[in-house]
């Protein structure tokens, strides 16, 4: 039941989206400008915004249709990320669930979602990802992991289980250009490289 | 409570994406004025030539495609790894030769990095090097012709990625190994790989003249994977610059264990200072088994000939020739500003992008300040060789390109976009989101020391929905920049053939100038040639049956044949009589499985038929030659094996 209505949302979303695109299509065939370029590289379009019923749901789809990942996906929008997720990849992502942000000093995550803190956002959300696609399984051959925003995440073994970056793994979901990794903890990335 | 707090995101992210969605609506509606500017920056006139020819590489096709710019027009797939059925290469007698490998005629290929012939630093454009990365080749296509007219195999190699770029003089095409394998190779345990497989970074000769290719000798390096490569230019000419990555030199699953080191290296190697070497004596000349492929363009004929040895340095040997730089997170591409002091690695783990500095490299050269050794090669100290960091400009650099008003472009796989950003102070200047992913990209003149900073081509890997998504196999999108300004503005998306790896672009009217528009029938060396309706005839050789034919508008001489019989090869050497610019011929025979042509004027190019039914067999001319092309046809008779059938012909009357 509570698929059903994520689902539903999600194609909401996903008609609005693609309602707008069409309308810049049309525009786009009528009146070929130079600053409809401009808008062509507005953030809200790119690989994220492709209608596609038919391949397997990308990373970035996955959080956005899961009801525990609400925070991460307003942050994502906000640090205008999406294409970066839809991407061949591969892509691991590790999705912080709303309970681990909300367990950050209170008001972290109102700051973080201001304008003004855009590349901050940014630097934390591209620590959560890898480029590579492994299983919670496989996690446990490293010892650390390079992530997006150019720094590592070390990987520590603790009865049998990954941990990343003291964050454990609660669940894991396959998708079509990598995985999601749902962790408990937000990582912060490393003040000093 | 839950819900709700649920149902109010929920609204909160539709009204954020119609919001966002309006906003773009509203930019639109305010640029009307300049409506048709971007169309007329593309807009070729017709009649009119395009300003820049780009050749773009055919990844899988094996073969490399010729575009106009800015229109983007396609204008010829010139044939070069890959048999091409348009052209009969590599299915006719005279191009099977050109295919020809140590492992037996191979049909295709997967081409990869066209560079165009230089000199003193500009492009000259008598021709363009393209690699092979499979079966390690090297190609050279004549400008003049769009032709291929050699392969060179290159031994020890494997995965021939890090190719095929040239000095600055064309002194050397330059081809290195992906792939670290035993030299010589051998039977011997996988596992065994560290500290015994090696990589050959291959130096192979260009005489000036005719461009003929020669392995002048081949540097055995350590075993990592030699990823893309760039020559030194202007003070840094006599040095290349190869990426390398798997520095770990792992041999499996290298997406873990090739980035476990923090940094892998690019290699410098003083060219010049193994060449003095080489020419002194050094280096050990070793067995090898290499073909090399030439086509003469009197006898339109290619021969292949088997190689069997080549000269191999080992670098420990020759002091001050190689060293390795640190360059962060398994880099790949591996590029050289147009003045030559900036050598750009695009680690493409690394969200920043790592310059090095050619005088750097000199000055810690010069006072020896090694951070130890990879056997027996001094490592520099990265900090010792770095100019600057880009800083996080963007995820998944590829590869860089630069203008003429000290600019560079990086593109980004992950994030999708170009990155413009000013060597020196290595400050973001501009980005351009790319339809999707893209690989390289491309400025007319880019690699050399005088690039034609107007437009710029980003090549992706993603096309998806940008023409009808029709699939599952889509052609590769590339979109067209102009960068003539402070800003990049799209201009153009024109799809590609294959998958473009990289592409080199130039002065369309150089091209113009040196271009050849027919074969001179005079000059026709080919041994089974019939330069005239009189000199065209059938001979018998035992079982083989040479007939010499010759096509003029509209006609075949012979266009009767008699006397062929089941069992018979029989050889259609067809002569192109013709000396008017574009008006080929082509020639098919009912049943035949070999090699359809097209025959250029002043050409003459064979196909092998082996009749397999007893009958009378039409052939005729494929190409819309002539107002009487329809008439040019004629009849070959097959007989049975023991027939006493004359072998006779004939045109324009009965054989009796």
């Amino acid at each position: 039941m509570k698929t059903t209505k994520t689902i539903i949302l999600v194609f909401t979303l996903m008609a609005f989206i693609w309602s707008c695109k069409n309308d810049n299509k049309e525009n786009a065939s009528t009146s070929p400008t130079a600053s409809e370029q401009e808008s062509v590289s507005n953030e809200k379009t790119g690989q994220a915004f492709i209608e596609d019923d038919e391949g397997k749901p990308t990373v970035l789809n996955i959080a956005i249709g899961s009801k525990d990942h609400t925070t991460l996906v307003a942050a994502v929008q906000a640090a205008s990320l999406e294409n970066a997720l839809v991407n061949a990849g591969p892509l691991m992502v590790f999705a912080p669930t709303n309970e681990a942000f909300a367990a950050l000093p209170e008001g972290t995550v109102d700051n973080l979602l201001k304008p003004e803190n855009k590349d901050a956002l940014a630097n934390i959300l591209k620590y959560h990802v890898t480029p590579g696609n492994y299983s919670k399984e496989f996690l446990t051959k490293f010892k650390k992991l390079g992530q997006a925003n150019n720094q590592y995440v070390m990987v520590e073994v603790v009865d049998g289980e990954p941990m990343i970056g003291g964050a454990k793994i609660l669940a894991s979901v396959k998708a079509g250009n990598g995985i999601v990794h749902v962790i408990d903890k937000v990582l912060l990335p490393p003040t000093e490289e | 409570m839950k819900n709700v707090i649920k149902s109010t995101l929920a609204i909160l992210t539709v009204f954020a994406v119609i919001t966002s969605c309006n906003n773009s609506k509203t930019s639109n509606n305010k640029s009307g004025a300049l409506a048709s500017n971007v169309a007329e920056k593309v807009y070729v006139a017709p009649g009119e030539h395009d300003e820049f020819y780009a050749f773009i590489s055919g990844g899988y096709s094996g073969n490399l495609t010729v575009y106009g710019l800015p229109s983007g027009r396609m204008f010829k797939e010139i044939p070069v790894f890959s048999q091409f059925p348009t052209s009969g290469y590599g299915y006719s007698e005279e191009t099977k030769p050109m295919l020809n490998t140590s492992h037996g005629f191979i049909p295709w290929g997967d081409s990869h990095h066209p560079d165009i012939s230089q000199t003193n630093g500009e492009i000259d454009g008598r021709f363009i090097f393209i690699n092979e990365n499979n079966t390690p080749r090297i190609a050279k296509i004549d400008l003049k012709t769009f032709e291929t007219t050699e392969i060179i195999e290159v031994p020890n190699s494997a995965g021939n990625h890090s190719s095929s770029f040239v000095t600055e003089n064309t002194e050397y095409v330059v081809a290195g190994t992906r792939f670290s394998v035993p030299i010589p190779q051998r039977d011997m345990p996988i596992k065994d790989y560290k500290g015994n497989f090696k990589g050959a970074l291959s130096f192979i000769s260009v005489e000036p003249e005719h461009g003929h290719m020669d392995i002048k000798f081949q540097v055995l390096m350590p075993g990592f994977n030699y990823d893309l490569a760039h020559p030194g230019r202007g003070a840094s000419h006599g040095w290349f610059f190869f990426s390398t990555y798997n520095s770990e030199e792992a041999s499996t699953l290298l997406e873990v264990n090739a980035s476990q080191n923090d940094k892998d290296f690019i290699a410098a190697v003083n060219w010049k200072k193994i060449e003095e070497y080489v020419n002194n004596g050094g280096g050990t000349m070793m067995p090898a088994d290499y073909a090399h492929n030439v086509y003469d363009e009197a006898t339109h004929s290619a021969t292949s000939t088997m190689i069997k040895e080549v000269l191999v340095v080992n670098p420990s040997e020759v002091p001050g020739a190689v060293y390795l730089l640190p360059t962060p997170k398994s880099p790949h591409g591996c590029d050289v500003d147009p003045s030559g002091e900036y050598i750009i690695g695009n680690g493409k783990l690394s969200a920043n992008l790592t310059v090095h500095s050619f005088t750097k490299m000199l000055d810690a050269i010069k006072n020896e300040k090694f951070d130890g050794d990879a056997y027996g090669i001094p490592i520099l100290k990265f900090e010792d060789v770095l100019a600057g960091s880009v800083e996080q400009p963007g995820l998944g650099p590829l590869h860089t390109e630069f203008d003429d008003k000290g600019n560079a472009y990086t593109t980004f796989f992950i994030s999708s976009e170009v990155v413009k950003w000013k060597l020196g102070t290595w400050e973001v200047l501009d980005r351009q989101p790319t339809y999707y992913s893209v690989g390289h990209l491309t400025i007319p003149g880019g690699n050399s020391r005088k690039p034609q900073g107007k437009y710029m081509f980003a090549m992706n890997k993603i096309t998806k929905d940008r023409y009808l998504p029709t699939g599952p196999e889509l052609e590769h999108s590339a979109q067209l920049y102009d960068i003539s300004g402070d800003k990049m503005e799209l201009l153009l998306d024109f799809p590609t053939h294959g998958e473009p790896h990289y592409a080199a672009a130039m002065r369309a009217d150089i091209i113009k100038e040196r271009s050849q528009k027919i074969y001179n029938l005079e000059d026709n060396k080919h041994p089974y040639a019939a330069k005239s309706d009189a000199e065209s005839r059938v001979v018998r050789k035992g079982n083989e049956v040479h007939i010499y034919m010759s096509t003029i508008r509209s006609h075949f001489s012979p266009d009767n044949i008699e006397g062929v019989k089941l069992g018979d090869k029989v050889f259609f050497h067809v002569t192109n009589l013709e000396q008017d610019f574009d008006v080929p011929h082509g020639f098919a025979v009912l049943g035949q499985n070999t090699s359809e042509l097209l025959i250029m004027p002043g050409q003459t190019k064979t196909s092998v038929w082996e009749p397999t039914k007893v009958g009378v067999w039409p052939f005729y001319c494929t190409d819309f030659c002539s107002a009487l092309h329809q008439e040019m046809q004629g009849y070959i008779r097959v007989s049975s094996a023991n027939s006493d059938t004359p072998l006779k012909w004939s045109l324009g009357e009965d054989i009796e």
